[in-house]
């Protein structure tokens, strides 16, 4: 009734019996494994024993998996979101933001003073240097920030992954898509290329596909595949084969399980950034902001990213082929009918889908033509002018700019160190360029949707309120118009945690360009109005 | 024109939205118990910490501004029918040109001795979560009274917590006045796998004072006491009208309403559970006090005030809930006995918590009603069936037409095949596949 009744209700804290104490002892066991990386981060050479790796990773593993058994196990399978909005690490409060801080931290030493993490050319020390035991076993080189990286990552999503598993037990689809990021993780992002680099072969997450993989035509990395170095007789071979699946990725394997499936072949059952965000993101999903304010935000800032990447690409790849005469397969020439060639199949496409997309936002396709325009035509005129930079700003400097503030900080550092602030999908919902485009061709030429179900949403909310990428499903369940957002993941959430069997990801062919026109809870048609 | 709406839920709401999509009238929506309208049915996850207060509302606040709907937080004392004012408890009376009420309903009490104390309340309204959340604090144990859809949420509530619930249920199985004998002795046994303490055929004679004005405990008609600090009222709900009595209003359990929702007063209109029709369809009853029923009333009362004659048609009954763990649907003619005239195909999983019921009638082989429990099924699908008087076995063919669980869960129909060939000796071939084409196709047909 009053300001003040309804503020005890968000104050309301019911002090727990959530964690019992074994939970709480498994918690204390996983941070200890963590307090041991702390302190092998500043511990000097005290703690440069392999034993020491093993003792903080297995007791980070055997904290989460005890915590999960013992958190998960204990109740009937079904959705169980007791004390979200209660607890301090998942609704924001201290233990949400010493989390966030740490993780945030700890990416800003990643990416811009390794040397505090322990590294050293001379001789790795601290965390880093705690790490070389693995990396000599894996590939005979030291450790370097990045291994220690991939270790940790690989390690969350596989220990995050057993929980998320044992959570939702009780529904297959969650623990099939949840196998399939662990796997991914584990053999294609992890496993493959330490092994491969064992060989002198270039570092390559098979997965890992550009705009999403921003440095796959720098030059260092098309070289790299050109020439490898490798001890294996095949290795100009696997080389070349790495190259040409990277391009078939982009322009054949993408869309066309795109269009089977809409982008959740990838964004939630294959992509890195999305296997841990499903699996150590899990706890923090609902913390993603459902205004449409954000949404409006959102729109803006991925396609200014998918813009900056594109434009930064083409720049870096004129710069190659300035630079790298007639010694490749391609040449200067070629690249720029290929970059014309590939802006006016862009525009046709939007010109055969122009009055949805004008649906979607009335001037888009202006906006998109005059894009297409300027890239081609700078190109072009850079080409015939003899110029490199077609778009005045270097290529180098476009390059650093958007490793720095895209590559690092928004994907890595406000991408992950923000997971307990503003949710797990901040990087994939507002800057993911590779989401953008997926994003496009779900919305507009694939056949996945969510279909709802009839009449049958009372609007609740836990859709909205469990969905990662911010998405107001209940205001499409409640008019009972299917979901087809360019955000949307695929997760399976929504439809997890409805309470009423309203939602169902699925694809279907027949109606693509209809699958939303319909509003199935509206109740009077049209026709059925008689006017007095 | 200036339309007020009495009651802010889903009916009220419904209402106000498409009069204002229809039209540019003025309106104003009184509500004394949310400035905001909030889904009702989400109560239960804001105590259980799965939601916020604010995720529970369906618009965001400035939606009701833009499109200039006007909030009143007030209470309605008295309809001034005579003069088309509404007479409010803190702002100055109010005049309308239309008016919708739209109350919803009220908590049954049944004259228990206690009934009134502290520590004692129905699960409605949002008052009556901020008492069970301000009284759930070391509470040793509550006792629900009253084994129906809300009862079931308000056991589920308290276990999230771990507090000992006991509910005193009047009926030999769960809600077994509504479900068939199966599917509510499946809900017991969801009941009791929680660790619930179920009490069937057990009924509330009084709630005992603990000489401050507050509930301790309960006394059950065997005689039986049981220490208490918290009883949940649950059973049953009735129409929210009592400030309507004695007034020129003509009501029965809930305000008389005609086919286009209009009362007996001019101008005056009833919609979602404080309504009753006059004139139900047939198959459907007076009072449905249900989401469903209210939204679609708010939609059709919306067109008849704004020029638009439409009788209020529900269509074919549907609902559906969610015992703990299991959720439940239903479509068309299920009742907990069906009549002689229909036959019953019920098959049930192993595992006990799924099942699917399919009731036809036995002269003319005609589908009329779809019971699930655990398994979802597809709303349009199932109606059209019904509403096709589709045979029993086309509709077993295409089975898995219907089927909405997600991709890669199990699917049963060669199950419910078997079973129907068990009960008939007819075999059945499975035609159709799960997934949207075909579904498309069916209903497009």
């Amino acid at each position: 009734m009053d300001q003040e009744v309804q503020n005890s209700m968000s104050l309301a804290n019911p002090a727990p019996p959530f964690m019992d104490g074994i939970e709480k002892m498994a918690a204390a066991v996983g941070g200890i494994g963590l307090l041991l990386l702390f302190v092998a981060a500043f511990g000097g050479d005290a703690v440069q024993h392999y034993l020491f790796l093993v003792a903080s990773l297995g007791l980070i593993t055997v904290g989460t998996i005890t915590f999960s058994i013992r958190k998960y196990l204990t109740k009937e399978p079904g959705i169980k979101n007791n004390g979200v909005f209660f607890s301090s690490l998942t609704h924001r409060g201290l233990w949400g933001w010493i989390a966030g801080i740490v993780i945030t931290g700890f990416y800003v030493l990643l990416y811009w003073a390794p040397e505090f993490l322990g590294l050293n050319e001379a001789g790795n020390s601290g965390l880093v240097g705690l790490f070389d035991p693995l990396s000599y076993f894996f590939k005979g080189q030291p450790a370097s920030q990045w291994f220690v990286y991939g270790t940790l990552y690989t390690l969350a999503i596989l220990a995050f992954g057993f929980k998320f598993i044992l959570k939702y037990r009780h529904n297959k689809y969650q623990i099939i898509r949840t196998i399939s990021v662990m796997f991914f993780q584990l053999a294609f992002a992890f496993l493959l290329p330490e092994i491969m680099a064992n060989f002198n072969l270039p570092y390559y997450d098979l997965k890992n596909m550009w705009p999403l993989n921003y440095y796959f035509f720098y030059d260092w990395n098309i070289n790299g595949m050109l020439n490898p170095e490798s001890t294996l007789t095949s290795g100009q071979t696997i080389g070349l084969f790495m190259l040409i699946w990277g391009i078939l990725m982009i322009f054949v394997i993408s869309p066309v399980l795109t269009y089977f499936y809409g982008k959740r072949w990838y964004c939630s059952w294959v992509c890195g950034c999305g296997g841990l965000a499903e699996t150590a993101g899990d706890s923090f999903r609902h913390l993603s902001d459902k205004s449409l304010k954000a949404w409006k935000l959102e729109r803006w800032i991925i396609h200014l990213v998918l813009v900056f990447v594109t434009i930064m690409t083409v720049a870096v790849l004129f710069s190659y082929f300035q630079n790298n005469g007639g010694n490749v397969l391609l040449s200067k020439p070629i690249f720029t009918v290929i970059v014309v060639v590939l802006c006016l199949a862009i525009a046709g496409t939007v010109r055969a889908n122009v009055k949805e997309i004008r649906a979607s936002f009335e001037k888009l396709p202006i906006i998109i033509y005059a894009i297409l325009g300027v890239i081609a035509l700078a190109t072009v005129i850079a080409f015939m002018t003899g110029g490199s930079n077609p778009f005045i700003i270097n290529g180098g400097s476009l390059r650093s700019t958007y490793g720095f503030l895209i590559g690092a900080a928004f994907s890595g550092v406000v991408g992950v160190g923000f997971y307990p602030l503003m949710g797990s999908r901040v990087w994939c919902r507002f800057g993911c360029p590779m989401a953008a485009i997926l994003g496009i061709q779900q919305k507009f030429f694939s056949r996945f949707r969510i279909t709802t179900n009839g009449g049958q949403c009372i609007s609740c909310g836990n859709c909205s309120t469990y969905c990662e990428m911010g998405i107001d499903v209940r205001s499409y369940a409640q008019k009972g118009q299917n979901i087809v957002r360019a955000s949307c993941v695929g997760c399976g959430i929504c439809a997890a945690v409805c309470p009423r069997g309203v939602l169902r990801l699925e694809n279907g062919s027949v109606d693509i360009h209809s699958k939303t026109s319909e509003l199935k809870a509206i109740h009077i048609a049209e026709g059925d109005i008689r006017i007095l | 024109m200036h339309i007020a709406i009495i009651g802010n839920g889903i009916s009220g709401i419904t209402a106000a939205r498409f009069i204002r999509k229809l039209s540019d009238h003025r309106i104003t929506v009184i509500s004394a118990e949310t400035d905001h309208f909030f889904s009702r049915t989400a109560l239960m996850y804001i105590y259980m910490g799965h939601m916020r207060y604010q995720d529970t509302k369906p618009y965001e606040d400035w939606f009701w501004s833009k499109n200039r709907i006007d909030l009143l937080k007030d209470r309605v004392e008295k309809i001034d029918t005579a003069h088309q004012q509404l007479l409010l408890s803190k702002s100055a009376p109010l005049k309308y040109d239309k008016l919708i009420i739209a109350t919803g309903s009220a908590s049954n009490k049944f004259g228990w001795p206690g009934q009134d104390l502290k520590r004692v309340n129905g699960l409605y309204h949002y008052q009556d979560l901020e008492a069970m959340e301000k009284y759930s604090e070391n509470l040793k144990r509550a006792v629900i009274v009253g084994g129906g859809l809300i009862g079931i949420e308000m056991a589920e509530m308290f276990h999230s917590r771990h507090i000992p619930v006991t509910i005193l249920v009047r009926e030999a199985s769960y809600w077994n006045n509504a479900l068939p004998l199966e599917e509510s002795q499946m809900v017991n046994r969801e009941i009791l796998r929680n660790g619930i303490d179920l009490r069937l055929e057990s009924e509330l004679s009084e709630i005992v004072d603990d000489g401050n004005g507050e509930a301790c405990a309960v006394i059950t008609k065997s005689g039986e006491r049981i220490e208490c600090g918290y009883v949940g009222l649950t059973a049953g709900v009735h129409p929210n009208i009592d400030f309507l009595k004695n007034t020129n209003f003509e009501i029965n359990r809930g305000i008389l309403v005609d086919d286009n929702l209009a009362t007996n007063i001019p101008n005056v209109y009833a919609i979602g559970d404080c309504s009753e029709t006059r004139n139900p369809k047939p198959g459907r009853r007076a009072l449905e006090p249900v989401w469903y029923t209210g939204r679609i009333m708010g939609e059709t009362v919306a067109h008849n005030i704004c020029g638009n004659s439409v009788p209020y048609d529900p269509g074919i009954w549907f609902n559906s809930a969610k015992f703990i763990d299991i959720e439940y649907q239903v479509y068309g003619d299920i009742r907990s006995k069906q009549p002689e005239e229909h036959a019953i195909l019920y098959w049930e999983h192993t595992d006990g918590s799924k099942s699917v019921r399919i009731v036809y009638d036995k002269k003319g082989q005609f589908v009329v009603g779809f019971n699930l429990m655990g398994i979802r099924y597809r709303h349009e699908v199932c109606e059209k069936w019904i509403r096709d008087k589709t045979s029993i076995e086309e509709v077993l063919q295409n089975l898995k037409l219907a089927n909405f669980d997600p991709e890669t869960y199990k699917e049963h129909e060669a199950d419910i095949l078997k079973k129907y060939q068990e009960q008939t000796g007819k075999s059945v071939k499975l035609k159709s596949k799960r997934g949207w084409n075909p579904v498309y196709a069916f209903l497009k047909k």
